[in-house]
């Protein structure tokens, strides 16, 4: 590089040049470490545009500064130690960034997103780049509350155990009155469900404001849980316009006793972080609906995956996010949904390039967040579902539950007898990915709402390719 | 009414074969197999009586059905469930809970509302069991 001052002499220098490029470094336990797909613009090298990366993510402008020789700037500049061509793609690239545990305030995604999603995803010099995963250095995450509740004690205080909670969205998701949107709520709950959720734009419009809605939802979930002598629940959504508001949505549902309140995404990083905190203080279980995250995770060249959203809302502290169902009508590889299930479920998520894994995470004992798995799913589904998914999981059947032929009760017993006896087949070791149709074909001889829920949705499928994959393929290696 | 507690409740009741099954399934995870008895059954009572201590060191599964054919023995008419405890890092809790007994009549539960300020009602939900002394319930 020479010396200093040639280092520093005014004018613009190749980002390589300026110190964000150095494929000796060793990354220190303690690092923040991201994987950036980038594709440069034509003629761009690929160790420049991944140097460009980590300046502009971190202290560089597009010219050299005299006053980086006012600051310990060896250590505030990220390096990019590592660019591998990603797996056939010609012209994109895995750039693996490190950055000093200095650059980030304790306790804050915004701080963080702020630099490594920040100015860089506009940079000219690159086509399009994406945020493919990230290492959390056990120091950071420390520094965060995690989810409020978490798997564990969500399920002792819920006294439900050995099989996945059951969930349905109210529907049509807007237009129905406070009391209208009550009945579907005790329809579902009694006939088998544990929980019933408000849609992403439930919120407080003309057709039901938030305080009509809360109150009957609450009606519906007692009534269930003393027709039945379950735990019951129900999402209410304080999604509002100020986080005054949202306050005061969520403290209404604490005095009505509701053990659940739901968030969607786009509240924002400080108000997700807020809320949790809140949840914390006040034993209340934290949903998040994704609301919002199909914009910029879904196109594998440009954007931010959702597992590093994931990794972020396991740190801000949620209870639920919805993460994918694999056979439902909504974007979802197998490898893909699987990386980030082990992301929300994982004490410690080992790396799976296959799964889109770069990282071994050590969880450092936060919380874990149960999976949402909601879309376009139904009870003859149910043995692909439990196979994929496993147990830890809230298993969201809207329209097959409220769309049954003999009503929504119907439709609620029937997602419960599929699943209770999914899970009795497993356990007494039959092969249920195999013998999944045969197990649920003899439950529907003794079940009439099975019986005719197998029969409206035997041929349902939503079977189109996904966009988001991974691109690492098991390789067969010579033993 | 008919209690929906616990994994298998809305199934026909497991036959004795089936329970051993299941928690054979339990043993195969490492987990720690125990069975617990009440006769009040509200939903959020988290403590049941404790029918011994669990079976940390049980390796077959026959032991602790007989287990449970002593506890439906000693309370026909309570409820009797099967616990699995999973001591693993990160779990620490119970993993498997479903009812092997259940009382003949299940009269279930009232739910009282008390109308209180706005439109707010605070709500108790009341077994009808429960509310004869403790062992003199489901006679």
């Amino acid at each position: 590089m020479g010396s200093p001052a040639d280092r520093y002499k005014s004018g613009v220098m190749p980002y390589a040049k300026m110190g964000y490029w150095d494929a000796n470094y060793e990354p220190k336990d303690t690092d923040v470490i991201a994987v950036f797909r980038i594709t440069p613009q034509d003629g761009v090298d690929a160790i420049e545009a991944a140097a460009a990366v980590a300046g502009e993510s971190s202290t560089a402008t597009w010219t050299v500064v005299w006053t980086d020789r006012l600051t310990a700037c060896e250590l505030y500049r990220a390096k990019a130690y590592r660019v591998d061509p990603v797996p056939g793609n010609p012209g994109q690239f895995f750039s693996y960034i490190a950055y000093d545990l200095a650059l980030f305030e304790e306790g804050s995604i915004a701080n963080l997103t702020a630099s490594i999603i920040g100015n860089v995803f506009g940079f000219k010099p690159l086509k399009a780049l994406r945020l493919e995963d990230m290492r959390i250095p056990v120091a950071y995450l420390k520094t965060f509350q995690g989810p409020p509740t978490g798997i564990v004690v969500e399920r002792e205080r819920l006294d439900k155990f050995g099989r996945p909670l059951l969930g349905a969205t109210t529907k049509p998701k807007l237009g129905l009155s406070g009391k209208n949107y009550g009945r579907v709520v005790y329809e579902a709950l009694k006939g088998g469900l544990d929980f019933v959720k408000d849609d992403e734009n439930i919120n407080s419009q003309q057709f039901m404001h938030w305080r009509d809605r809360f109150l009957f939802c609450m009606e519906a979930v007692n009534k269930a849980a003393a027709a039945t002598g379950e735990v019951k629940g129900h999402y209410l959504n304080v999604t509002a316009g100020t986080m005054e508001d949202m306050y005061e949505r969520a403290d209404f549902a604490k005095q009505l006793g509701s053990s659940i309140i739901m968030i969607d995404l786009v509240i924002g990083y400080t108000a997700i972080q807020s809320i949790s905190k809140w949840a914390r203080r006040n034993d209340m279980i934290l949903h998040l609906h994704r609301a919002g995250h199909g914009t910029y995770t879904r196109q594998k060249t440009h954007g931010v995956s959702f597992r590093v959203i994931a990794k972020w809302m396991r740190m801000a502290g949620v209870d639920h996010i919805h993460a994918g169902t694999i056979v439902g009508k909504l974007e979802g590889d197998p490898n893909v949904i699987k990386g980030i299930y082990s992301i929300c479920r994982d004490s410690f998520t080992k790396k799976n390039l296959e799964q889109g894994v770069f990282f071994d995470q050590d969880w450092a004992g936060l919380r874990k967040i149960m999976p949402v798995a909601s879309g376009g799913i139904h009870a003859g589904q149910m043995h692909q579902l439990i196979s994929y998914l496993g147990d830890d999981v809230v298993l969201q059947f809207g329209g097959g539950t409220i769309g049954h032929p003999q009503g929504i009760q119907a439709g609620a017993t029937a997602n419960r007898v599929a699943l209770e006896v999914m899970i009795k087949a497993r356990n007494e070791g039959r092969d249920i990915w195999n013998e999944g149709p045969q197990i649920l074909a003899e439950a529907a001889k003794w079940c009439s709402p099975l019986n005719a829920a197998l029969q409206t949705w035997k041929d349902v499928t939503f079977d189109y390719t996904s966009t988001d994959t991974a691109d690492f393929v098991p390789t067969a290696t010579a033993s | 009414m008919k209690i929906t507690q616990g994994t298998f409740s809305f199934l026909p009741d497991l036959t004795d074969k089936e329970i051993t099954a299941q928690i054979q399934y339990a043993l195969d995870q490492g987990w720690a197999v125990s069975v617990e008895y009440t006769d009040d059954p509200h939903p959020r009572n988290y403590f049941w009586e404790m029918w011994g201590n669990p079976m940390f060191d049980l390796k077959d599964a026959s032991g602790a059905l007989t287990e449970v054919l002593a506890a439906r023995k000693a309370h026909p008419t309570n409820y009797i469930r099967v616990m699995a405890f999973d001591a693993t890092l990160g779990f620490e809790t119970t993993r498997l809970s479903f009812i092997v007994n259940r009382p003949k009549d299940e009269p279930g539960y009232g739910l009282v509302r008390q109308e209180a300020d706005g439109r707010n009602i605070r709500y108790t939900i009341e077994s009808y069991a429960a509310k004869a002394p403790e062992g003199r319930r489901y006679e």
